[in-house]
């Protein structure tokens, strides 16, 4: 007999890079379910401060839910601290949030990206349960594995190298280094070539890409079309 | 999940001897405890809404099945909500009278605000949402795909709204959508063919199509439809009819022709 499943996977993908005074973060805008689109047109995109995006893949009803949780609980922070939620502030939250349903979780892959408290871009990945971790860059969703090695090969030994200036030659990623050289305008084209290739291959991937990109300026969003089979 | 009763054989659900609740409920130890929806019984297909020029056209069949039996013949699967909206829904009935019964509470103490304000479909779907993906967090679902459409004055003028929700709580916003086999029959022929601002004829035609491919190719679909639409100036649920259906294809002349044996 069929049982009642309560999860199901809606697909898509999501990306974050971090950069020296800016943060790029993109999604695709497919919600399908099984072998169908449900939608072309729905973001996974979530604005929760004004310096600080939540992107999540996954089971939709459990996004929407738990990026309603975390937008009440920024705004009770607000009234009790006069101030907005800075994004390492939401990345702790987010985590706490994630392991309270650590027995019955929120099946979503998330990543929130920002400006940290100094300015510079950050990015947190984490898994379901709210393991994270703040990196230069990440990819979560049914295409993270065909875009993190791409974005390993381009980003990765860059951050590296940026650090061994920094730090006397040691190899050892630093958390407040974790971010890339590159502009902003060449995050943004990496982002688009990345998102071009994980379309190819995967069905959940495709339909509509969404650009954010958040600087000191405040927050710009594009939209480019991708791959509709 | 709604095409899962297609899979069971006989005259209704088969509930197999002997069963128990499986995982979610804990009704195994020493029994009495809570029961949990496992599985529809009374079911309806499709749904498929479209918005067009004045707001959004609705339709379904009037059949609500008992497994592969064809219990009801006339069950209404849309009915109004407020002054704004329509709902229809797929799936277990007998869900769906729960969920009428909730709008109606709902409804009923908007209205006794006596405030000039109504809730508009974007609300209403909001609130199922809520309602079924809560239910799903008990695991004990609303067995349905809901379509809800309506058409309220907002900050741009009268905007139109269609959206959907499943037992699951997946929910989502569009121009067509379709509930169970609509999704893969009929989506695909809205996809190509709908555009902005159709007339009513034009939808309607549209939508007559789909239930046509539907009626043909959906097995638990019966040829006794109904047509719903709302407007700035109401909701309107037509009386059911049955569209005309074409057999004289030449392989279904003379089947036996050609079956040649002794078998």
């Amino acid at each position: 007999m069929a049982r009642f499943d309560p999860y199901e996977n809606n697909g898509g993908t999501c990306v974050a890079v971090a950069g020296a005074d800016y943060c790029v973060v993109a999604a695709d805008t497919r919600l399908s379910v099984g072998y169908s689109i449900l939608s072309r047109d729905h973001s996974k995109i979530a604005q929760l401060a004004d310096k600080c995006v939540l992107a999540s893949s996954g089971f939709q009803g459990d996004i929407k839910a738990l990026q309603k949780a975390l937008a009440a609980k920024e705004l009770i922070y607000e009234h009790n601290n006069n101030k907005k939620m800075s994004c390492p502030a939401m990345a702790q939250l987010l985590s706490n949030t994630l392991y309270y349903k650590r027995f019955f979780p929120y099946y979503t892959f998330n990543v929130l990206a920002g400006l940290d408290t100094q300015g510079k871009g950050c990015v947190f990945t984490y898994d379901a349960v709210g393991s994270y971790e703040r990196t230069g860059y990440s990819a979560q969703g049914t295409g993270s594995a065909l875009m993190m090695p791409v974005l390993d090969n381009q980003l990765k030994s860059l951050v590296l190298s940026y650090c061994q200036l920094r730090t006397f030659n040691t190899k050892l990623l630093l958390v407040q280094d974790a971010v890339t050289p590159l502009s902003e305008s060449d995050a943004v084209d990496l982002v688009k070539d990345v998102f071009a290739s994980a379309t190819e291959r995967d069905i959940y991937t495709g339909d509509r890409l969404e650009i954010v990109v958040i600087n000191s300026s405040g927050t710009h969003r594009e939209c480019i079309e991708l791959r509709k089979d | 999940m709604d095409g899962f009763a297609k899979s069971i054989g006989g005259g209704g659900p088969n509930v197999p001897a002997g069963s128990h609740p499986a995982g979610g409920s804990q009704a195994a130890a020493g029994g009495g405890a809570t029961q949990r929806t496992q599985y529809p019984y009374v079911t309806g297909t499709s749904v498929i809404a479209l918005k067009y020029k004045d707001g959004v056209i609705m339709a379904c069949d009037t059949g609500a099945s008992y497994g592969s039996t064809l219990r009801y013949k006339s069950v209404e699967r849309i009915k109004a909500v407020g002054k704004h909206s329509i709902i229809g829904a797929s799936g277990e009935y007998s869900d769906f009278q729960e969920i009428l019964r909730y709008l109606d509470e709902l409804t009923l103490s908007d209205h006794m605000w006596d405030d000039g304000n109504s809730l508009g479909p974007k609300e209403i779907h909001n609130y199922l949402t809520r309602v079924m993906y809560n239910r799903r967090n008990k695991f004990d679902p609303l067995w349905n795909s809901l379509v809800i459409g309506g058409v309220k004055k907002g900050p741009k003028g009268d905007e139109k709204y269609l959206g959907m929700v499943n037992m699951i709580g997946t929910h989502f916003e569009e121009n067509h959508v379709a509930t169970g086999f609509g999704n893969h029959l009929a989506i695909p022929i809205l996809r190509a063919e709908w555009h902005e601002d159709m007339t009513f004829e034009e939808a309607v035609k549209l939508v007559e199509k789909c239930l046509l491919v539907l009626l043909y190719r959906d097995r638990s679909s019966i040829n006794k439809f109904q047509i719903a639409k709302i407007t700035t100036e109401g909701s309107t649920i037509y009386p059911p009819y049955s569209l005309k259906t074409y057999w004289g294809f030449t392989h279904f002349e003379n089947p036996a022709q050609g079956a040649v044996g002794s078998w």
